[in-house]
Parts: structure tokens; sequence; C-alpha cells
């Protein structure tokens, strides 16, 4: 919808959407395009954007058992809707038949407006005008919001507003972005190294149970 | 050009990553070290990328009426808007500032 506001044509707007089908990963090749950033960089960021799908697609194998012929198809539509729907089915038909209606109407609904939002900005013309390049942004900030839920995310995400905005003039366009991702493994690195500390402070033999409790919360 | 390139790679790699997920066994991707990594990944690249996009023209900081607009999404949140009415806050805020202001 925004991305025909940051230099991409309809076709290839409607391209991205038919053909990568997952949010997050949609917006993300656009913004750092729009951001001047190198193609191939953009490209990269919106990959590991949607490599969470390979532990959606893991959860969903087991549920739903396709057929090995059925599987290059049904993958295509292995996203976030269509996983929390499948999960929340009580029976594997059940979860099947979620799945597939799902993925379905997402795929229509989500071509459709991409084609509209990309024909309506064209008509517009000076999308800045409108305030549609603030789009972008919003879009990310509604898609992280829901991930900020402990500190550890709210440490990453601080890292990573950090290292974006404090390499983005000494670096190459794209760059800052994926050393940005270095937050996501630093702050997991010191979690663990803190986590060990703790344990070792401890008499492990002492109280299990609390200890597998206080684990548990860190996931 | 360019650009295609870009779709096509994201194309390619996107939907592999969702056809590995069907296809790998269990157990190799399901160590919590790699799934914590796999949740935290996407925390980082968004939270650059709503940075960059908010306050950067090319490889310059700039602070303008996008910065009112994300404020005013980040209100919506808060409120626990729907997606749509967030989104629409911010283009909202940031053109009606810039009317504003010239």
């Amino acid at each position: 919808m925004t991305s025909a506001g940051s230099g991409l044509s309809v076709l290839q707007t409607c391209a991205l959407s038919l053909l990568v089908f997952t949010g997050a990963s949609q917006f993300a090749l656009v913004g750092a395009i729009a951001a001047g950033g190198n193609p191939l960089t953009a490209a990269a960021g919106a990959f590991f954007l949607g490599v969470r799908n390979s532990f959606y697609g893991l959860r969903l194998s087991q549920l739903l058992a396709l057929p090995r012929v059925v599987r290059p198809f049904a993958a295509h539509w292995v996203i976030d809707e269509t996983t929390a729907v499948s999960l929340a089915q009580p029976t594997r038909r059940s979860a099947r038949i979620g799945f597939t209606v799902t993925g379905l109407t997402l795929y229509v609904l989500w071509n459709l407006t991409t084609l509209l939002g990309a024909l309506g900005a064209e008509a517009i013309g000076d999308t800045d005008a409108w305030g549609l390049d603030a789009a972008g942004p919003a879009v990310f900030l509604a898609l992280l919001a829901p991930m900020l839920r402990t500190s550890t995310e709210r440490a990453v995400a601080g890292i990573a507003v950090i290292l974006g905005l404090g390499l983005l003039p000494v670096l190459p366009a794209g760059v800052p972005v994926l050393v940005a991702a270095l937050a996501a493994p630093a702050v997991l690195c010191a979690e663990g190294r803190r986590a060990a500390r703790r344990t070792t402070g401890k008499n492990p033999q002492e109280d299990p149970q609390k200890a597998d409790g206080r684990q548990g919360e860190g996931r | 050009m360019n650009i295609w390139i870009a779709v096509a790679v994201t194309a390619v790699g996107c939907y592999a990553v969702k056809l590995i997920g069907l296809l790998v066994p269990a157990g190799v991707l399901e160590r919590p070290l790699v799934r914590r990594l796999a949740a935290l990944l996407p925390v980082a690249l968004l939270a650059a990328l709503t940075a960059q996009q908010t306050f950067a023209d090319g490889t310059t900081l700039v602070l303008d009426a996008k910065a009112a607009g994300l404020a005013a999404a980040a209100v919506a949140l808060i409120l626990r808007a729907p997606f749509l009415v967030v989104v629409a806050a911010a283009v909202v805020v940031t053109a009606g500032l810039r009317a504003v202001t010239g």
C-alpha cells in the first residue's frame, strides 16, 4: 500500500505482494529502498524478517501432516495469520480447513488491496504532501509494539535504534540496518552470561521447581 | 531493474524459509537459542527501520513532521487502537503539521 510512494512501480508492488506474501518482509523491502538503501541489502533485511515463518512451518508440519507433494504449495501461505488460526483448531481436519480458508482469503484480499493502494497512490501524485511517508514507520511501529513484551526485547529495540541512527551518516545505505540486527545476538549473549552467573551463585539442589520457573519466564 | 532483482531475491528467500520450516525435521530449529534469536532479529530490524524512516533523509538525520506522526502512532498503539487507525493517525498528523507549517 505504501510502496508506490517509495520508488516502486505498480507492477513491482503487485509482484512483491503476490510472490513474497509476508507483510513484514514486504514493508521492510519497500522501506529500505525508500530510505535510499541498496536493493540487495534491503532484500537481506526483508529475508531476515521472513525467517520466523520457518518456525511457523515447523509447528504446522506436525499439526497438518501434509503430504510431501502438497508442501511446496502450502509453504507460500505459511504466515502469522494462518499459523494462528491453524493452531487454535481442535482437530487436524479443522486445522487443515482453517489453514486453507485463511490462506486463500488473505492471499486474495491482501493482493487486491495492494493493487488498489498502488493505483491510488499513483493517482494522488505527491505522497509526501499527504503525509503518506509517515505510513511506513507507523506500520513498522505497529508490527513492533506487540513484540516488546519483556525487557530483553526492549533492550534489543533500543540498541538497534541507536545503532541504526548512529551509523547512518558513516556507513553506506542499508548497512546500518544489518549492523543494528546484531543487537539481537548481543543482548542474548549478555543475558545468557547473566543467567549463568545467577545459577552458579545458588545451590541448584535447593529448590529445583523454583529454578525451573525462572528459566521458563526467560523464554 | 535493481528493484526487480531485490523483489526476486526477497521472493525466493522468503519462500525458501517458509518451505524449509515444513520440510526440516523438527528438532534442528527447535533449539531454544535459535528460537530466541529468530524472535529477537525482527525486533532489532523493525526498531532500526522505524527509526531510520522517521529520522533519516538519505544519509543525514532530520527531525520533521514525520516524528510527530510517529508519536501519534505510538499514542494510538498505547490506546490499543486497531492497526489501520494507528497508521491513519500517523498520516493525518504528519499531513496536518505540514499543511500548517507550509
